[in-house]
Formats: C-alpha cells, structure tokens, sequence
C-alpha cells in the first residue's frame, strides 16, 4: 500500500514527540551503556586476558564494540514497552480502527527507536574515545570502515527492536514487556565475543558463542574498527563477520517483522 | 431507510465463554442505538467485531454498506471509534494527537491541521491545544477522544461507553455535544451501562446480557413491559402508615407495597395525574399528613430488573474481559 511509508513516518514522527517529552527515559538510556563502558574498563580491564595479554589497554580497545553491541540490542525493551504500553492504553485500538497501512505502527515505533539508538550510540562512542578507545589499535582502518561498522551496529539494534515489537505485542503490561525484553539479552550477549576472547571458554560453549548472531556483529566491528582480539576461530560467521552480521540481521527482520505484524493484525487485546 | 449499522448472528467465544451468544442489530441510518447492559454482558465485543477490531467466529455485519468482514478496510475509512478509554496520547498535546489521527485518516497535512484547529475549537479545547493531553482533566481527555473519532465527520459513529467514569457535569457537557452530533445525521450506536444516559441519547435501544439481546425497543415500549405508572407517598407520621395503605389499596390496581423505615408506600396504578390528584384529595380528608407525593413512571432501571432478574451493576468488565481471554 502507498500509505506505508508516509503512515509510518507519521508513528515514527509521535514517538520521537513522545521522547522529548519524556527526557529522562533517553537519559537512562544513555547512562546505562556508559557506565558499562566505565565498569568493564576500570573494574575488568586489568583482569581479562585477550590472546596472551592482559594489558588493560588491549582490553579497553577490545571491549568497545562488544558494548556497542549490547547497548542496541537493548533497545529491544524500549520498543517492547512502547507497544505494550500502547496496547494497554488503548491507542492501538485507535490505530486498528484506521484506514492505515498495516505495519505502519510497528514500523514507526522501530524507526523511532533507531534515531534513538544513533544518538546513544554517538555519545557512547564519544565515551569510549574519552577513555582511551582508539580505532586502528591493533590494525588499520579508514574512516569509511569505522562508518560501516556503525552501521551494522544500527541494522543490529533494528532488528532486535522487531523482536521486542513481538515481545510487546504478547505481554499483558508494559512491564513485562520491559523485562521480557531483557532477560534474554543477558545470555545472548554474555555468551558471545562481546566481552571475553572465546578462545578461554569451554569447547561447546565457544561453539554457541561462535555461532551466535550477536558475536558476528561484534566480531564485524573489531575487523572494521582495527580493534584488537579479533577471533581466530574457523567458524564460518568469524571468518565472514561482515556478511554474517548483514545475513543474521536482514533474517531476524524478515522473520520478526512477519511474525509482529501477523499479530498486530490480530491483536484481540 | 436502510440500514446503517446490520449484524446479524454474530458469535465471540474467549475460551469457554461466550461474550455474543448470536446478536442480532439493525441501526437505521441517522438514528442512535443504545447498546445496554451491565458489565460484561457484551457491550464492548460486540463495538469490536463491529470496528473490525475483533472477527467474530461467526455471523455477518455490515456497516456503512459495507461488508466488515470482506473489506475491513473499506469500513475504517466510514466509522469514527471512541473508546470507553480516551484513547488518546498523553504526552503528544491536543493538536499533534487529531493532527496525527487526520494524517492516518489519510487527510493531507495541510488539512489535517486545519481540521485540528477547528475540532479544537469545536469542542472547546482551543485554550488546551498545546498541552499534553496528561494534564487535562478526564471530561476534556473525553472530549479530545471524540473529538479524534469526528476528524473525517465519518457517517457512522461507534461510542464505547462515553461517559463512564465522568462527573454529572461533564457528563452533561459530552451529552449535548453527542446531541448535536447526530441532530446532524450522524448514525450512532453507543454501548452504556447508565440506563439514563440510553433513556436520553438513543431512539432505539437493545438490552444485551450474557452475549444476547434480550429486549429490544424505544424507552417507551421498554418501559411498557414492566408495567404502567405507580403512586408513592410519603407519609409524616409512623401511625399513619396503615390507614395510608388502606387509601392508596382504593385506588391501586394491585398490592401496596410498604417501606416502613422510610415510611414509603407504593401502588401501581392507571389515570394519570387526574387520578393522583384523587389520591391526595382522599389523604387529605381523612388527616393524613404527607411529606411526599409522586406519579412514578417505570425507570430503564425497573426494565432491566424485570428483563434480567437481577440489577444492572455487576461485575468489573475489565477484569472479566482479562480473565476471558
């Protein structure tokens, strides 16, 4: 339908109305990855052995880009909230009771949530160079290469952001949709190359962590950023950080956002 | 005159329950159906399946002309919905809230605007506009919901429960704005569970309890099927409540029914004011001092009582809609 993309602007265009009106909902979400940033650098860093290593150094160039990682995927709570909240309230109702496109709701409210995700990451990015990050570390790169690996990050969190538009679809609160939306993330992010070199853990576990969508984008950034600790396993998605990240994103997409809007549709709630 | 608003054997279970039993509606084009009935009965799935919000498992309906089933779309773009909650944002102010519905209603910004200056002005928001709709009160939330639902003066309204939860005075306020609303040929149908807001609103009204209608007919002929017209008195005096009795018992068509603690005495009867006059008349003459007198024609409420056997009021219907699903 021609009514998609101007609906969704629309929705996109209220909730970003909705943000800065609420200011401290962004300012909690930009504490949050920061003080991630600060605590694994300070309270970690001395610690962690990265290949031979354990110079904090390496392991404040290392961490970045798993934080970065994490900090997008969290906004998969924030979207899952959001709808929740607008099903509690009855808005949804409204919106279904519209001639509108049909996933202009979900759309808006995920494209929304992006913009916020780009001006998190910006100043966590400023953060981390505050503290010491440096792009090209361990190997060069170019400004185009640091771009590109922004953007996978970006396409990450978009992406994520459908499964909590499902999340928050399914749950009665908004509540549950914030903790739902997050519980998850825990394991997903934990076991992953986000902040530890898998090579340490167990065989089956770095297997799950080799595998995992989420180690693919972080493994992406490192190679893009010229950060240190880059993977050496021969598991496909770390030889092709690159394509695994776009192929696992571009997937979770296609997939959730099927499956969210399926449910929109019938949302009896 | 055809049709606005037809359903006809329309059916929802949630579960085990079954919240429309096979409902049937006809609502003449520019006429107001009242949907009646206490919490849970109905009222609100059967607005649902209605807006296209809800298909039911079965039935048919046909709104605006248009089958609700085959063309959900087609029917959006000719019905105005306003929830029992003001379904409005709360941080977006009056304005940007009917300025995004007009824009989903597929007006051009341009005209979403100017038709948002002018709802505002309409419904007496304009001093409120650029607020965020959290800091009004719940009587103009109310009026800005409706207000959203009128944005492309669709010919066919639905109203969920529009007033619950308000204050008599802007229960008032909202009233006259749903009058004049349909003064200009609007086709409403509105679910309540006040029987004086159906009494006051609606032309037509529909009894619903447990997923069916139970009676259905103008405030007049519903009235008529509990019986006509009864006196109550009020005597002064304790002691004079028998000799009351025997008067009223005179002049009753049936037994007097006596509350003693309020010293009320009620008789159903037939004549009218004439008769009422009678009445008093007889008290008089034999020094029977009254605090009160009143011809009492049967309220939506005795409808209801007699309809159901049991009284309107029951049940929290959000909990039990929760628990249904």
């Amino acid at each position: 339908m021609s009514s998609t993309m101007s609906d969704s602007l629309v929705i996109a265009r209220r909730n970003l109305i909705r943000m800065t009106r609420i200011p401290e909902m962004v300012l909690f979400g930009l504490i949050q990855p920061v003080m991630f940033v600060i605590l694994f650098t300070y309270v970690f860093g001395g610690s962690m052995k990265i290949g031979t290593t354990t110079d904090p150094d390496v392991y404040k160039n290392f961490l970045m880009a798993g934080i970065f990682a994490q900090t997008v995927t969290f906004a998969t709570a924030g979207a899952g909230a959001g709808i929740a909240d607008d099903m509690h309230k009855g808005l949804i109702d409204r919106f279904r009771s519209l001639p509108m496109a049909r996933g202009a709701v979900l759309t808006g409210r995920t494209v929304a949530d992006l913009v916020q995700t780009a001006l998190t990451l910006l100043v966590l990015a400023i953060v981390a160079l505050l503290v010491g990050w440096r792009p090209g570390y361990a190997e060069p790169t170019n400004f185009a290469k640091i771009l590109g690996g922004f953007g996978l990050l970006l396409l990450l969190g978009y992406a994520f952001t459908w499964i909590g538009a499902l999340i928050g679809l399914s749950v009665r609160t908004p509540e549950a949709a914030t903790s739902g939306g997050l519980i998850w993330l825990f394991p997903v992010t934990f076991i992953s190359s986000a902040f530890v070199d898998t090579s340490q853990m167990t065989p089956w576990l770095r297997h799950v962590a080799d595998w995992n969508p989420f180690s693919a984008t972080v493994q992406a950034c490192r190679r893009l950023f010229g950060d240190p600790g880059v993977s050496q396993s021969g598991a496909w998605p770390m030889q092709h950080a690159v394509w695994a990240s776009l192929i696992y994103s571009v997937l979770i997409i296609a997939v959730f956002r099927t499956l969210a809007v399926r449910k929109y549709r019938r949302a009896e709630g | 005159m055809p049709a606005a608003i037809h359903a006809e054997g329309l059916v929802k279970t949630f579960g085990d329950v079954r919240a429309l039993d096979g409902v049937d509606l006809d609502v003449p084009e520019g006429t107001v159906l009242g949907l009646l009935g206490p919490n849970g009965a109905g009222k609100t799935t059967a607005v649902r399946c209605l807006t296209t919000l809800l298909r039911p498992d079965s039935g048919r309906a046909v709104v605006a002309g248009i089958d609700v089933l085959e063309q959900p779309d087609a029917v959006r773009r000719s019905i105005g919905l306003s929830g029992q909650f003001a379904a409005v944002d709360e941080y977006l102010t009056g304005r940007e809230n009917l300025y995004m519905v007009g824009r989903l209603y597929q007006l051009k910004a341009k005209a979403a605007k100017e038709r948002a200056a002018e709802l505002l002005e309409q419904f007496h928001l304009a001093d409120a506009a650029d607020r965020p709709t959290k800091t009004y009160s719940g009587g103009m939330r109310r009026r800005l919901d409706l207000a959203a639902a009128l944005v492309v003066s669709p010919p066919v309204m639905f109203m969920d429960e529009p007033t619950t939860g308000l204050d008599p005075r802007n229960r008032q306020q909202l009233w006259e704005v749903i009058k004049n609303l349909v003064s200009g040929g609007t086709t409403l149908l509105l679910t309540t569970q006040y029987l004086e807001e159906a009494d006051h609103l609606a032309h037509d009204i529909a009894v619903v309890d447990h997923g069916k209608v139970i009676a259905k007919g103008t405030s007049d002929q519903l009235k008529a099927r509990t019986g006509g017209e009864r006196v109550e008195v009020v005597v002064h005096e304790r002691e004079h409540i028998a000799a009351a009795a025997g008067v009223l018992t005179g002049f009753g068509k049936g037994d007097t029914t006596v509350e003693e603690h309020m010293r009320k005495l009620t008789t159903p009867v037939t004549g009218g004011a004439k008769l009422l006059a009678e009445v008093i008349r007889e008290l008089d003459a034999r020094g029977i001092e009254i605090d009160d007198i009143g011809l009492r024609r049967p309220t939506l409420d005795d409808v209801f009582l007699s309809l159901t056997g049991h009284v309107a009021e029951a049940k929290n219907e959000e909990n039990d809609e929760e628990a249904v699903k």
